[in-house]
């Protein structure tokens, strides 16, 4: 008995730090409207900031808590330059953008991280006068835990106290139900955002600075703790600080005794845990209804058109040129080409996904590495033949997008996006745990085609055509009625159901055809490279695909494949240095701020005359008529 | 109202209304409401603002799900239907703020709504550029929007966003129109036209019509019959005469006293 109190406890302990980071990124969501992907890296920073100021001052019993503090303190002056020189240009621009910004800042304090601590797991300091262990009925446990165990209660109410009781809580919690009003108000807006942003951020670094004794410091924190994080706030529903505390409670309660139940299992139960409130409650514990008008928008009004004369000469041009392209240039730049097709065919699919549907998806690699898996796992445990391969790998992939899709699509903006990511998490982390059949970490290695189609040129025609193929597959889909109608839903849900659309089987399906596209693309990679490592299905490869979206502007469908050549460049160029993430950050970053609209929306501002030439009329129309009306 | 006192309509009722209830929390948005849509007739449910009649509206095509009563198109109860499925049964409606595509082009809107009918929205590799084309333009023509047929929605008037809207919701030949505040947020002149079009074509396709207004012009202009709405009550109903003479009606939506000309203290 005393076994399963202290395992209690031990959850309660896991679930403080939890909370105070999934309670920062909840606040700022609030205000801000920005989900913050460099929220598991404050956290991250926390702990390592942790460790240095313990060495540094935590002589003590006070010096460690002063320590802590000063850890916290320290996130906030960090997250305090992200706002001001990042976030503060963007809040007006569409989410993607933020996000992408937020995401670069990932990649910036993975690699400062790495430079300043090392690339060493670090052992956390103890708390000086907490470092016994206390017995519960004979079961020991360690004192710092009960420590832990006060410090959620103690925070929930101090932050109770501050929304509730003090000027400043109250009108961030105006701000959180309208912005508008607020600043109609007459309150200074954009110190309210920074105050918001800078408490968020206080609050995951001291999150992650309290699990020190407990969970050391390293530099995988921040992923991990990122889809906890979206699961957290997902369950105990989004804007509700007491939501997110019950549900790090039970998550952690979970994973404490799963271990005890079904070591291996953890990540399918909280799967399971999550599926099960989601179905229940769409708005999780304690959320409200979503409020119209939070869509998790990519700036995607306009829609695509049917190509006309001069692009559809220009397309021809491009696939004339690819197809003579093994005459013009050696092997090396054929895999190169080869390495384009295939992210072109994913960045595609998550276009397709995001432009038509509306849907961003923070999880689509899931789909990509999916495909992957199912090829090699084919091919390693039941001798599929290479073609047979190629074509099972997106019907796999869609499997995985259906069953995942069937919760996603019960929620819609954010929430949808932040769900897609964390179940992107459980697919890695069982992949990259579940090692006995997927290799884990060392991958699956040895998964050629067949002899036929082995060789570079053969293979890059194959690639070449499956890739343009699929591509216009997505397209002719998009002016398909099975397009038109998720554009429908996407355009106005209201309206789409007074018309007799199922929005969310429209979706879902929308969902499974972008994950079987997805696969299809993993399927030509893992037969390009020969190998597939847990890392194809991991967030970072996921906001590749944004990336390439982004980069390749959202105005057509060569977007991608722009995007993806650019990516592929990009990439290349930067790794061959050490610090290519910090690197490949700052570029992100600064790419975001240079051009807030995009690189299509840069190019259509430099190339507008042309486009006016074609805009003007349908505008003095308008001014017309109204004219006449008047 | 108690249903003994609805006066049942001389045709048979296209939508029979019965008891219907809904509450938000605490508050009786819609109590114990009961009436009859005639065949060919339009119905008008007026009642001052938060009286219940969105509520109501919403009721009716399955966006709200009443918590009792029960709702009947042709013998077939509609309480408990997804909007979908009651828009497939033949009731159309059109919205207070219009809801469009704004990315498609009016045509385009419209033959959404073919495809809809017609269950082809899971077809992957048929064209949908210009589908329908031939039935949208008629649609079209019916509300005098033929001549900006392939503008996107996005860049059109508010008035002309109601003609579209009419257009949408006749598309799919519906059997009864719920039409909440037709000309709501449109210029005097252009209220009139747009209420005259609506009730000319409503009449010509033989339609059953629930409307709600505020401007009593329109309602007394064109509604065979009203009801009235109060605070989630049926108070009264008749015909614009009998309306217009009701002393509860004068009390509690139309107004005693003249509006302009009285010099306040």
């Amino acid at each position: 008995m005393s076994v399963y109190l202290v395992q209690f406890l031990s959850g309660l302990a896991s679930a403080s730090a939890l909370f105070l980071a999934a309670s920062g990124l909840s606040i700022i969501f609030g205000v801000t409207r920005v989900v913050n992907f460099a929220h598991g890296s404050f956290y991250m920073l926390g702990a390592f900031f942790g460790y240095t100021f313990v060495r540094e001052v935590g002589g003590g019993g006070i010096g460690f808590w002063f320590a802590l503090l000063l850890a916290a303190l320290a996130v906030g002056l960090v997250g305090l330059v992200v706002e001001l020189v990042i976030l503060r240009r963007l809040y007006k621009a569409p989410e993607l953008f933020q996000l992408i910004a937020t995401f670069g800042v990932i990649l910036i304090v993975q690699d400062v991280a790495l430079w300043a601590w090392g690339a060493e797991d670090l052992l956390g300091p103890r708390a000086p006068g907490l470092t016994g262990i206390v017995r519960i009925f004979g079961t020991p446990m360690p004192v710092y835990d009960l420590a832990l165990i006060a410090a959620g209660p103690l925070v929930l109410a101090a932050l109770w106290l501050l929304f509730n009781r003090t000027r400043w809580g109250i009108l961030v919690r105006a701000a959180t139900e309208d912005r508008e009003m607020v600043a109609a108000l007459g309150v200074n807006q954009s110190l309210l955002f920074t105050g918001v942003f800078v408490l968020g951020s206080m609050l995951a670094g001291l999150g992650g600075a309290i699990q020190l004794p407990k969970g050391g410091a390293d530099l995988l924190m921040d992923f991990g703790i990122l889809a906890e994080m979206f699961v957290v706030v997902v369950v105990g529903g989004m804007g509700s600080i007491l939501g997110a505390f019950l549900a790090a409670v039970l998550i952690s309660l979970l994973n404490t005794f799963g271990i005890l139940v079904w070591p291996d299992g953890t990540l399918v139960l909280m799967f399971i845990l999550m599926a099960v409130i989601l179905v229940v409650r769409p708005t999780g514990l304690l959320g409200r209804p979503e409020t119209a008008g939070h869509k998790a928008e990519a700036g995607f009004e306009t829609a695509l058109r049917p190509a006309g004369p001069h692009y559809k000469l220009f397309i021809a041009a491009v696939l004339a040129l690819l197809l003579v392209l093994p005459v013009l240039v050696g092997e090396f730049y054929l895999i190169l080409v080869i390495d384009i097709l295939v992210l072109a065919l994913f960045a595609t699919s998550l276009h397709f996904l995001m432009s038509t549907g509306g849907l961003v998806s923070f999880g689509h690699a899931a789909f990509y590495g999916g495909g992957a898996y199912a090829a090699a796992l084919l091919v390693t445990y039941a001798a599929t033949p290479f073609e047979l391969a190629l074509l099972l790998a997106p019907l796999g992939a869609g499997l995985l997008a259906l069953v995942i899709g069937w919760f996603c699509v019960r929620l819609s903006g954010v929430y949808f996006a932040m769900l897609t990511l964390a179940f992107a998490q459980v697919a890695w982390s069982i992949v990259f745990q579940w090692s006995d059949v997927t290799n884990g970490d060392d991958g699956l290695l040895g998964i050629w085609p067949s002899a036929w189609a082995s060789g570079t040129l053969v293979f890059y025609f194959l690639a070449l055509v499956i890739a343009v193929g699929g591509i216009f597959l997505i397209r002719r889909v998009i002016f398909a009625p099975f397009g038109y109608g998720l554009r429908a839903t996407r355009d106005s849900t209201l309206r789409a159901a007074a018309i007799g659309i199922d929005i969310k089987r429209q979706q879902l399906v929308a969902f499974v055809f972008a994950g079987a596209m997805a696969g299809l693309a993993g399927a030509l990679f893992v037969f390009s490279k020969g190998s597939v490592f847990p890392d194809e299905m991991s967030i970072p490869r996921s906001f590749d695909a944004l990336l390439m979206v982004l980069l390749g502007g959202v105005e057509s469908l060569s977007g991608p494949f722009v995007g993806a050549a650019a990516f592929t460049y990009l990439h290349d160029e930067l790794i061959t240095f050490e610090y290519w993430r910090l690197l490949l950050g700052l570029t992100i970053v600064a790419l975001v701020l240079l051009f807030p609209q995009g690189l299509a929306g840069a190019a259509k501002h430099y190339l507008g005359r042309y486009l006016k030439l074609e805009a003007e009329p349908t505008g003095a129309a308008v001014t017309k008529r109204e004219v006449r009306e008047a | 109202m108690s249903e003994a006192a609805v006066k049942p309509n001389p045709a048979a009722p296209s939508l029979a209304v019965r008891h219907l209830s809904k509450a938000f929390g605490g508050v009786q948005a819609v109590r114990d409401v009961s009436f009859d849509l005639g065949k060919g007739e339009l119905l008008a449910l007026i009642g001052p603002n938060g009286a219940g009649k969105s509520t109501c509206f919403n009721m009716l095509n399955g966006q709200i799900r009443a918590d009792s009563g029960s709702v009947s198109l042709a013998g077939t109860e509609l309480i408990g239907r997804s909007p979908a499925d009651i828009w497939r049964r033949g009731v159309g409606r059109t919205f207070q703020i219009t809801a469009t595509f704004p990315s498609m082009t009016v045509a385009e809107n419209v033959a959404m709504v073919l495809m809809s009918q017609r269950h082809e929205l899971f077809s992957f590799l048929k064209t949908a550029v210009q589908r329908h084309r031939k039935k949208a333009l008629e649609l079209l023509d019916l509300v005098g929007m033929t001549g900006q047929a392939d503008r996107p929605c996005g860049v059109l008037s508010y008035g002309d966003l109601k003609r579209v809207e009419l257009a949408v919701a006749l598309g799919n030949e519906p059997s009864v129109l719920l039409m909440d505040e037709p000309t709501a947020g449109m210029a005097p002149r252009e209220r009139i036209e747009l209420m005259g079009l609506a009730a000319r074509l409503v009449r010509d396709l033989g339609l059953s019509v629930l409307f709600t207004e505020h401007d009593m012009d329109i309602v007394f202009g064109h509604a065979d019959r009203i009801i009235v709405l109060s605070r989630g009550e049926l108070i009264a109903e008749g015909t614009a005469e009998q309306i217009r003479s009701n002393p509860l009606v004068l009390k509690t939506y139309l107004g005693e006293g003249q509006i302009y000309g009285r010099k306040e203290g």
